[in-house]
């Protein structure tokens, strides 16, 4: 049967099981728009594409599965680029396509042309010029699985428009066309018992728990796995959810903002079992310095980020939960209480919380609204957080107790990621209760998909944590620029009739007992809820340790607060 | 401290558009350094041959190894370092020579078996062909009488013996 190219993209889309696309249609890719009605396919209407990367990207978080943007040539591509290396860092998957100019005027600056494969080809695993209408079917099946297979990513698929006009003979159900490539080989079992004998000899063993125990599903296993060995577990920021936070074995977060005493772990170590992180240089500071007594365990799915930053004993190159599995298969079961009681020594002097140290003198600060928010959602609402101190409270005072619970830009830090990745987790995840939280700057960088929630009638809870500041930077201005407060004093809008002009449910909270109040009302309302929490202006996270310092060097609260009984 | 030596690769890339792009783009972005990288084709249509030198430690070989082998058009890649290997280099090298000292110079490309491939009143062009080091060698004994111009292609390799590097193409699709 005849089919156009454009109707080719629908079907490849179709035959890997899409059912929504965020996008923006423009003059290269009004083709493809043009046959879509014929497919069971939800089309979201971005504001910017910025958005629907970042959507596409959400969505993939939330549910495992490959998110998908769209795009027009030219400046509609180039939109993306800021969300396509955002899914890059945070290994994402994700496919993006763009429309490009007929290929007979390919390459002579026509209108609308950017050489877009040239600008996303080191921010995506692979991309594509397609220009011929037979060739569109099977790459984007292969884009598919190259987003989804071994280290997820980013794929971007350039169809010019001619190609999409095009008409030729598909036939599906031949299939892709087959390609070259390679299958990761899994570390032989030599390599696994190595690790387990290091495992067994260890007396002070952590486990650094990572995005990849989420993106393999690893958590149950890696409950199994720490209680028979006795292991604490520390997480990173994307990691954060992969282990219970309320199992006795689970630290909290290490590095930059981590709890103090997972980062002294980390240095009293003389085992650090690494699953399916990769040493970012936020989480291990100074790295001359870093954890010298321990031997490593690498578990990693990209080989190519095995000593990249730190040297490891033992790589072990697969999937984490595989690991994971042959580890606990080839252990011994220990108890290890005097490491664990050492750890809990550590805890005792920051065992008290900030939280509980502020007191309740009138003043709103973060701290409340998350910890509020926490036991106010029960602790199982989707958190999507943007970039800078309101995503390192959410992660410090958010407990999150399963994997993909919470959504977050970690590697690449992309202010203006939390709406649109929620609006895109929202269509992954119905029913689930999901809560913005984010910063009066990041806020305003994609607010425009306010008015994309209200055209698609969309549920969800935002928290703009606002101070005035900038705040992260403010807070390095504080610590190391000698309080020079540097462009970074914010005028904002009005978010609460900003929420009305969108026909949407706005809040003001400036004291802590108005927190409950609020969170409930938004909650029970219908559709999305934007809550404008004014909260101290100068506050920091703490503690921090500064930027490529020794994990010891935290810089802590500096006027130890009284505690109060009262606070919840 | 570690310490850089060249380490040697062969990468069978598909002959793809931006193929090149890529592996260029790798080196640019990682901060490898390329001592130097030759393109060509090989006993398969549509299957290119990249042979590329870099001076590195041997951890940053291995993850250059481990980055080339990511990119999607890389088919194989294999580490001819330390490898029982045949390795070549082309160079044109044109002389500045006036005709007084043509025969001395003459002398000396024939030691090193270069072959005259042009001669002007002023200059001699020569071609050789051999390991790096014995390009350097002919360059170093040219250089006193003035090199005018010179070019080389960087060096290509291929492992000894009968073992074949052989592309293994799998149908990976249907993982």
């Amino acid at each position: 049967m005849k089919r156009t190219g454009s109707q080719a993209i629908w079907e490849a889309l179709v035959g890997e099981g899409v059912e929504t696309v965020f996008g923006y249609p423009g003059g290269a890719i009004m083709p493809a728009y043009d046959a879509l009605p014929g497919y069971a396919i939800r089309h979201v209407l971005v504001r910017h594409e910025q958005g629907a990367a970042h959507m596409a990207d959400g969505y993939a978080r939330a549910s495992g599965k490959v998110g998908v943007a769209v795009a027009t040539s030219g400046p509609g591509a180039t939109n993306l680029v800021t969300g396509i290396a955002t899914a890059m860092m945070d290994s994402s998957p994700m496919v993006c396509i763009t429309g490009q100019v007929s290929s007979a005027v390919l390459g002579t600056d026509a209108f609308q042309e950017t050489d877009i494969t040239g600008v996303t080809l080191p921010i995506t695993k692979h991309n594509y010029l397609v220009t011929r209408a037979e060739e569109i079917y099977p790459t984007l099946r292969e884009a598919f699985h190259l987003a989804r297979s071994g280290r997820p990513g980013p794929v971007h698929v350039d169809i010019t428009k001619d190609a999409q006009q095009a008409s030729f003979e598909l036939r599906p159900e031949e299939g892709p066309v087959p390609r070259s490539g390679r299958k990761l080989r899994p570390s032989p079992p030599a390599d696994l018992d190595r690790a387990a004998a290091l495992i067994d000899a260890a007396e002070r063993p952590l486990v650094l728990s990572g995005h990849g125990i989420v993106r393999s599903g690893a958590s149950d296993l890696l409950v199994e796995f720490a209680e028979k060995t006795g292991c604490p577990v520390a997480s990173t920021l994307l990691g954060l959810g992969g282990f219970p936070a309320s199992h006795p074995l689970s630290l909290g977060m290490m590095g930059m903002h981590g709890e103090a005493w997972v980062n002294k772990a980390i240095q009293d170590a003389d085992l650090l079992i690494a699953l399916g992180m990769r040493f970012d240089d936020r989480v291990t500071g100074k790295l001359s310095t870093y954890a010298q007594n321990a031997r490593k365990i690498h578990v990693e799915i990209d080989p190519s980020e095995i000593n990249k930053n730190v040297k490891v004993d033992v790589a072990l190159m697969g999937d984490a939960a595989w690991a994971v599995r042959e580890l606990t298969g080839r252990v011994r079961s220990q108890k290890r209480s005097a490491w664990s009681s050492r750890i809990s020594e550590m805890k005792g002097d920051s065992a008290v919380r900030d939280i509980q140290s502020l007191p309740h003198s009138g003043r709103l600060f973060a701290a409340h609204v998350l910890h509020d928010l926490w036991r106010l959602t029960s602790g199982r609402a989707l958190v999507v957080t943007d970039v800078g101190q309101h995503q390192m409270w959410e992660a410090q005072y958010y407990k999150h107790e399963r994997p993909r619970s919470l959504i977050t830009s970690g590697g690449l830090g992309t202010m203006g990621f939390a709406l649109p990745a929620a609006i895109g987790a929202r269509f992954a995840r119905p029913d689930d209760e999901i809560w913005v939280v984010a910063g009066d700057g990041g806020f305003q960088m994609t607010a425009c998909e306010l008015s994309t929630c209200a055209q698609e009638n969309l549920k969800i809870n935002v928290a703009i944590i606002n101070n005035g500041f900038l705040g992260m930077v403010r807070q390095w201005q504080e610590f190391f620029y000698n309080r020079r407060y540097v462009a970074t004093p914010l005028l904002s809008p009005d978010f609460v009739k900003l929420a009305e002009a969108h026909g949407l449910l706005g809040l003001r909270v400036t004291a802590r007992e108005e927190i409950e109040g609020a969170v409930t009302r938004a909650q029970q309302a219908a559709g999305t809820v934007v809550i404008d929490f004014r909260v101290e202006q100068e506050d920091s996270v703490y503690p921090m340790v500064p930027s490529n310092s020794d994990l010891r060097e935290m810089i802590r609260r500096p006027t130890p607060m009284l505690e109060t009984g009262a606070d919840p | 401290m570690k310490t850089a030596v060249a380490h040697t690769f062969v990468a069978t890339v598909e002959d793809r558009p931006g193929a090149l792009n890529r592996v260029v783009s790798l080196f640019r972005r990682r901060g490898f350094n390329i001592a130097s990288l030759t393109v060509g084709t090989t006993e398969r249509p549509g299957v290119s041959r990249i042979t590329l030198v870099v001076n590195s430690d041997a951890d940053t070989a291995r993850r250059v190894q481990a980055n080339l082998e990511k990119l999607v058009d890389v088919l194989q890649v294999q580490d001819l370092t330390g490898v029982a290997a045949v390795t070549r280099e082309f160079a044109l090298v044109k002389a500045s020579v006036p005709p007084e000292k043509r025969a001395e110079v003459l002398r000396l490309c024939g030691l090193f078996r270069a072959r005259v491939v042009d001669v002007s009143p002023a200059t001699l062009t020569v071609e050789i062909t051999g390991a790096p080091d014995k390009v350097d060698a002919l360059l170093e004994v040219v250089r006193p009488y003035g090199i005018a111009e010179m070019v080389r292609t960087g060096p290509l390799a291929m492992g000894r013996g009968a073992e074949v590097n052989e592309v293994k193409v799998q149908a990976w699709m249907a993982a």
